[in-house]
């Protein structure tokens, strides 16, 4: 079963609130110094979908991510984790995009690899929480598609998932090829051993543009602005509760929220 | 800048009746369709749903759209889609909102796509300023806030959160116009749900509604000391939630992640035991009235959320606290 994933570097999803800023003339994150991007969650856990899956069938397992020279990184990760194959999508003209532009590219850039037979994608990304690229790849590539998923068997010719609904899960039978939008229930992401880190190291990443996928036209181009970025404080003041004993503890508290009506 | 047509939202049901979603889209549609000067229309599609017709009248459209046809009653969006696009390219509203529920927001994406236009997903506010909807959704897991228009295409199209608008108040004297939809749906099926597993309900009351919610995260240490939770829960009459720390260790089941990617909650009252405050869990508990605390790290982010907080043992604390709970409440 050939897998295709993609894989999106987003900030450091665990910058502790006090060191989160923002550029807001710019729209940016500004990360806090020495903190490193890293590879968006869900898009881990689907490449650990992924590589589990090329090991019950095989199968090559191919990386996709549209970024700047620094996605390479998250990349050459992908690799040392297990991916058989990665591929850049850079261009300036695409990197500014949205959801539309981002979908757009992939989908390009997947029918440029070629044979596929499952495109595993993160149920969404870690800075725009949008979770519209899975959905969107499969309306570009007219393929079935399936989100939230939290388990893949291979069926005799097709795939079975099973989809996270509000007060239970779904079993959901797909032909393939599908697209399917990993959750994190689907398993922790392996580390990658040392053997994939110098393995990694040793890859060529190809490098598309926006003329290699014949995007060029500003066919691409986004549907949605972003107009104002910024940090909405909504802290408060806490009461700290204390006492000698638990219990007194305990009572105190249980007064405070007796005086607020709560209880 | 075509000529505005009005807001059109997407209502939904559950259990024949309509979901609480239904009522927030047409509040805030109300007030944007008030600010444009164009109708308020509501669209709902499913099986034996013509009874939500009359409701959704009652709640303020002005025109209801009634997609009723057994092909729609199945689960899955993929019918909803075939039946939905058409309509929206005919109707051609200036704005179109639905539910950021599991369904919906699978729903808004594919059409968004389809449409060719541009969304903006879980939205917690929406204006109108110089003719544009301007869509403001938490991002950065809920660190930052941002806001989206779409300049250009439309409609613009947005999921709202669930419980972050208004809903709409019903008025049994308000009618809607109701239209009658055909529904074709002959698209060939490339996925079909073979089966539904619901979880059990949990005793108490559910998440999603509830006035009281306990959560425990992973400063509970195991799965062996749920109980904590479950014995606070029962001494307030709470429902019982989870940090996704707890539901991807498989402590207790995905459905009670509060977070980001779980349920967004805003009960009165909202206890966290060993609740660090990852700010992906505090974008789903936010809205609570009050939050109290229960961390044995007096820096835990949690503390800057919470009207009341104890630093300490929750093993310690929680017993007696639950029992206090019980006297004061008998």
């Amino acid at each position: 079963m050939n897998i295709i994933v993609t894989i999106k570097q987003v900030p450091d999803p665990d910058i502790p609130p006090i060191h989160f800023k923002v550029d807001e003339a710019a729209g940016k994150v500004v990360p806090p110094p020495g903190v490193a991007p890293v590879m968006n969650g869900y898009d881990a856990n689907a490449l650990e979908a992924a590589l589990k899956l090329k090991e019950a069938h095989g199968g090559r397992v191919t990386a996709i991510t549209l970024g700047g020279q620094e996605a390479r990184d998250t990349l050459k990760r992908a690799v040392a984790m297990g991916a058989d194959a990665a591929v850049l999508i850079d261009d300036p003209n695409l990197r500014e995009g949205d959801s539309f532009t981002t979908a757009t590219a992939l989908a390009r850039a997947i029918e440029k690899v070629g044979e596929y037979d499952l495109i595993l994608c993160g149920r969404q990304a870690s800075d725009t929480d949008a979770g519209q690229v899975p959905l969107g790849l499969g309306e570009i590539l007219g393929l079935p598609t399936i989100s939230p998923v939290i388990a893949i068997e291979s069926t005799n010719g097709g795939v079975k998932a099973h989809r996270m609904i509000e007060d239970g899960q779904q079993v959901i039978e797909a032909q393939l090829p599908a697209v399917m939008a990993v959750s994190s229930e689907i398993g922790e992401p392996r580390y990658p051993p040392l053997r994939g880190i110098m393995m990694a190291g040793r890859t060529q990443i190809p490098v598309w543009t926006a003329a290699d996928l014949g995007l060029d036209d500003g066919s691409a181009a986004p549907k949605v602005q972003l107009r104002r970025l910024y940090i909405e404080s909504r802290e408060q003041a806490c009461e700290l509760v204390d006492g000698d004993t638990p219990e007194e503890i305990a009572a105190a508290l249980a007064q405070k929220l007796r005086e607020a009506k709560l209880i | 800048m075509p000529a505005a047509n009005g807001v059109l939202v997407v209502a939904e049901t559950e259990r024949g009746g309509l979901a609480p979603i239904s009522a927030e889209l047409l509040g805030v549609g109300r007030t944007l369709a008030e600010v444009l000067g164009g109708t308020l229309t509501a669209a709902v599609l499913g099986s034996g749903v013509a009874e939500a017709a009359s409701a959704l009248g009652e709640l303020g459209a002005d025109v209801v759209l009634l997609a009723d046809s057994p092909a729609l009653g199945e689960p899955g969006v993929e019918a909803a889609l075939e039946a939905l696009t058409p309509l929206v390219t005919q109707e051609a509203p200036d704005i179109l909102l639905l539910g950021h529920t599991p369904d919906m927001r699978e729903l808004a994406a594919r059409l968004a796509f389809r449409l060719g236009t541009g969304l903006t997903t879980d939205c917690t506010a929406l204006r109108v300023e110089d003719g544009v909807l301007v869509m403001t959704k938490p991002v950065y897991g809920g660190s930052a806030n941002a806001e989206f228009t779409v300049p250009r295409a439309r409609p613009q199209m947005a999921t709202l959160r669930p419980r972050a608008f208004r809903p709409a108040v019903s008025d049994p004297s308000h009618h809607a116009e109701v239209r009658h939809v055909p529904v074709e749906v002959g698209a060939a099926v490339r996925s079909r749900v073979v089966e539904t597993v619901r979880e059990e309900a949990t005793t108490g009351p559910s998440l999603k509604n509830a006035k009281a919610v306990v959560s425990g995260g992973r400063g509970l240490g195991g799965p062996e000391n749920w109980h904590y939770v479950e014995e606070l829960a029962a001494s307030l009459g709470a429902a019982v939630g989870a940090t996704r720390a707890v539901t991807d260790a498989g402590w207790v089941p995905p459905g009670l992640q509060v977070g980001l990617t779980g349920v967004t909650i805003t009960p009165d009252l909202y206890v966290a035991v060993g609740v660090s405050g990852a700010v992906q869990h505090i974008a789903g508990c936010s809205g609570s009235r009050n939050i109290v605390a229960i961390n044995k790290d007096p820096d835990a982010n949690i503390f800057k959320h919470a009207r009341f907080g104890v630093v300490g043992d929750y093993k310690q604390i929680v017993p007696p606290l639950a029992a206090r709970i019980k006297e004061l409440k008998r």
